[in-house]
């Protein structure tokens, strides 16, 4: 068993067994992030850069420590978004970084394709850390591991994907997870936050969180941007919480032992309940805790291929 | 004096509906017969002659839609430079968008693209000139002054007029003067921040979509003023069957107007975008297929009446892009035709509708003498092989940007010669 690519870009690409080996090396790297001494030498010698064109302390700092748990050096390139605006800068930066050396670069960028883009213009292996509306594929991953465990498997379950699919990466990369580990994937949400064919896209559409919810196994939440809630896709906080909030009433419909998740950061109030957040079927920290280990996962999966499995 | 003959080739002239195999005689420059007949009187002495059996003859293409970096941004393409890689696709003839910088608003820079064509230039170069000032939408230029300057066509290039009451007002004054108006249609609003197609394709790739509304309501819009003022109106590039048809309907009711189509969206669909490849991001964005194929039929049947190829050098600053970031645009004055002969080889278009489209009609409706090789006319011809495949590699483009979305692309059927006024300007290797 190996895993053939260099870069890991999108879930697009990749297969079946490709996924089930990512997240069988990401439950080691879970076991060994519980230990007291939580340090690899897997990536010893290896330079790792964060280059984030757009702000994000978590998944940064998920990926710093995923690669100082694994030996590596990391080097944290924060780019605001005010400062370099055009993707001019993101191939010449790109560049001068990559006549640095290191061996693998995370990028997050706001544009579609940036990730893509990078790939081909550096010689190091490039890791998606989420790229504009398109994909962000190590927190699909790490929900499909936070389901994995908490559930025994992915395939069969029912997974409800609830807000604004329209905008969201983390939606379209965990659309194309699920569905090829066999899983019912459903959409909740207002048509204005749908995406252009969305029916087509292996998901069954709802507009109704009553009906979306019924039976479901997973409740996933998505982020609503702040500029988008007061009238340009939805007409205001109040009435987006009234219809498409997570509260009791609306956990209700789905299974008893329905897993709530959300991909972070959380907008109490707006597309969750603090009741919720906070509640028994709430497994948003676990989700934390799994990004590390998907991230080292990843990144020793395409820096060293076989070895150095615990 | 000097007399060329071009003897035994497949004529074509859509200007006199001819496609029969003959003789062109050439004198200073000047059509002195072409077709069946020509040479009735023998060929003249001391004529030199070129053997054309087993080619086309055809009158130059004429491209109504080519933007230029000259003037202000030299570095991607010159009116000189444009010249050289139209005659190498048999254009003789093309029509230079006015969104440079400064805009060509002003009797003195229509003045300047003429001057700076004649000194440089080894095609013809008619400048449109920009339809408001500073292409803001909101000020007529001096229609009358630009038109007897040599403007032939008033357009504000790729920005689409957003306030109806220019519009109406513009068609209204340019009718006096018998000036043609051409236009963008796309509706910023609803195309909103889009950089494709809008559909299933855009939305896996998370790119925001262009919905085809946002071309079709604008020219729905200009159509009824063009009937309200009875004013010449011209559709730069429709890309969906919903634009053709409303310009059949417009045609049929009586309206003076017609509709282009870039050589793209006749020959590439969305698809092609493939993995973020910014040279095929162009506006209006490429459609589908099934849009692609109804597009070609409104050429056959002639409702689309002029085919460009919206030639638009973007360099690396402004396509080395994420793709949302990049300009829209690609060259395509060498391909024109190549890609063209495409819909021929299908056994879509008939060749001389498609030659019509590309040479004769454009002439006709933006008042050019070009576009016939009829008696008297200036010599300006292209010598075509139906036949012999090449591939389009990145060396071999005369233009000075690259941006081609035919990189590599495989073609039946080359330009051997261009000539303008009976010189030669471009000859295949």
């Amino acid at each position: 068993m190996s895993f053939p690519h260099r870069h890991l870009l999108g879930i697009k690409g990749l297969n079946e067994a490709d996924v089930h080996y990512l997240l069988d090396r990401s439950d080691a790297a879970v076991a060994l992030s519980r230990q007291r001494e939580k340090k690899k030498a897997s990536l010893r010698g290896l330079t790792q850069i964060n280059l984030f064109f757009e702000a994000s302390t978590r998944t940064q700092a998920s990926f710093e420590l995923a690669g100082k748990r694994l030996g590596a050096d990391v080097m944290n390139m924060s780019v605001g978004n005010s400062s370099v605006k055009k993707g001019e800068t993101l191939v010449d930066t790109a560049m001068t970084l990559n006549a640095m050396r290191p061996d693998i670069l995370i990028v997050r960028h706001s544009s579609a394709g940036a990730a893509a883009l990078l790939s081909q213009k550096v010689g190091c292996s490039v890791v998606n850390a989420g790229d504009g509306a398109h994909e962000h594929p190590t927190q699909a991953l790490l929900d499909a591991l936070t389901i994995r465990r908490a559930k025994g498997k992915v395939g069969r379950l029912i997974v409800a994907i609830c807000g604004d699919v329209l905008h969201s990466r983390v939606a379209r990369s965990n659309i194309v997870l699920l569905n090829l580990l066999g899983a019912r994937v459903r959409v909740i949400g207002p048509s204005t936050l749908m995406p252009s064919g969305i029916g087509d896209m292996g998901v069954e559409v709802y507009t109704s969180m009553k009906e979306g919810l019924k039976d479901a196994d997973v409740v996933m939440m998505l982020r609503l941007q702040r500029e988008r809630m007061s009238g340009a896709f939805v007409p205001s906080v109040r009435e987006y919480f009234r219809f498409y909030g997570l509260d009791a009433e609306k956990l209700a419909y789905a299974k008893e032992d329905a897993l709530v998740m959300h991909p972070g950061p959380m907008n109490r109030g707006v597309e969750i309940a603090s009741e919720i957040a906070d509640g028994p079927q709430s497994v948003i920290e676990q989700q934390v805790e799994m990004g590390v280990a998907v991230r080292m996962a990843v990144m020793e999966t395409l820096l060293t291929g076989e070895e150095a499995r615990p | 004096m000097t007399i060329t003959v071009l003897t035994d080739a497949q004529i074509i002239d859509p200007s006199r509906g001819i496609d029969e195999i003959g003789s062109v005689i050439i004198k200073d420059g000047i059509i002195e017969a072409a077709g069946a007949g020509a040479h009735n009187q023998g060929i003249p002495e001391g004529a030199e002659i070129i053997d054309c059996r087993d080619k086309l003859v055809i009158p130059g293409l004429v491209d109504t839609r080519v933007h230029v970096g000259e003037p202000g941004s030299e570095h991607r393409e010159t009116i000189a430079s444009a010249s050289r890689a139209a005659a190498a696709g048999g254009v003789t003839s093309f029509v230079m968008m006015p969104d440079t910088t400064p805009a060509i608003d002003d009797v003195a820079l229509v003045e300047f693209v003429l001057k700076t064509a004649r000194d440089s230039a080894v095609v013809r170069v008619y400048p449109a000139a920009a339809l408001t000032k500073a292409l803001a939408g909101e000020e007529m230029t001096e229609i009358g002054l630009l038109s007897a300057a040599g403007a032939v066509v008033f357009t504000d290039g790729r920005r689409t007029l957003a306030n109806t009451a220019v519009i109406r007002r513009a068609l209204t004054y340019a009718r006096d003067f018998g000036a043609l108006i051409a236009c963008e249609t796309q509706d910023k609003h609803l195309a909103a921040q889009g950089v494709m197609n809008a559909g299933l394709f855009a939305s896996w790739l998370g790119l925001s979509g262009i919905p085809r509304e946002a071309e079709i309501i604008p020219l729905e819009r200009d159509l009824r003023l063009a009937a309200l003022t009875r004013g010449r109106y011209h559709a730069t590039s429709i890309s969906v069957p919903e634009s053709s048809d409303a310009i059949a309907a417009a045609k049929a009711r009586g309206l003076d107007v017609s509709a282009g189509i870039s050589i793209n969206h006749l020959t590439l669909n969305e698809n092609d975008i493939g993995e973020y490849r910014t040279f095929f991001k162009l506006s209006p964005p490429l459609r589908t297929e099934e849009d692609r194929r109804a597009m070609v039929e409104a050429v056959r049947d002639g409702t689309i009446d002029i085919i460009s190829s919206a030639h638009d050098p973007q360099d690396v600053d402004t396509k080395r892009l994420p793709f949302s970031d990049a300009e829209n645009g690609a060259i395509g004055l060498e391909t024109l035709f190549a890609a063209a002969l495409r819909l021929h080889h299908s056994g879509d278009v008939p060749l001389p509708r498609l030659i019509d489209a590309l040479s004769t009609s454009p002439a006709k409706r933006y008042g050019l003498d070009a576009g016939t090789l009829k008696v008297g006319a200036r010599a300006d011809l292209a010598i075509v092989d139906l036949y012999e495949p090449f591939v389009f590699s990145k060396d071999r483009i005369v233009s000075t940007s690259k941006n081609t979305p035919f990189e590599d692309a495989r073609f039946q059927g080359r330009v051997l010669q261009t000539f303008v006024a009976g010189a030669t300007v471009f000859r295949a290797d």
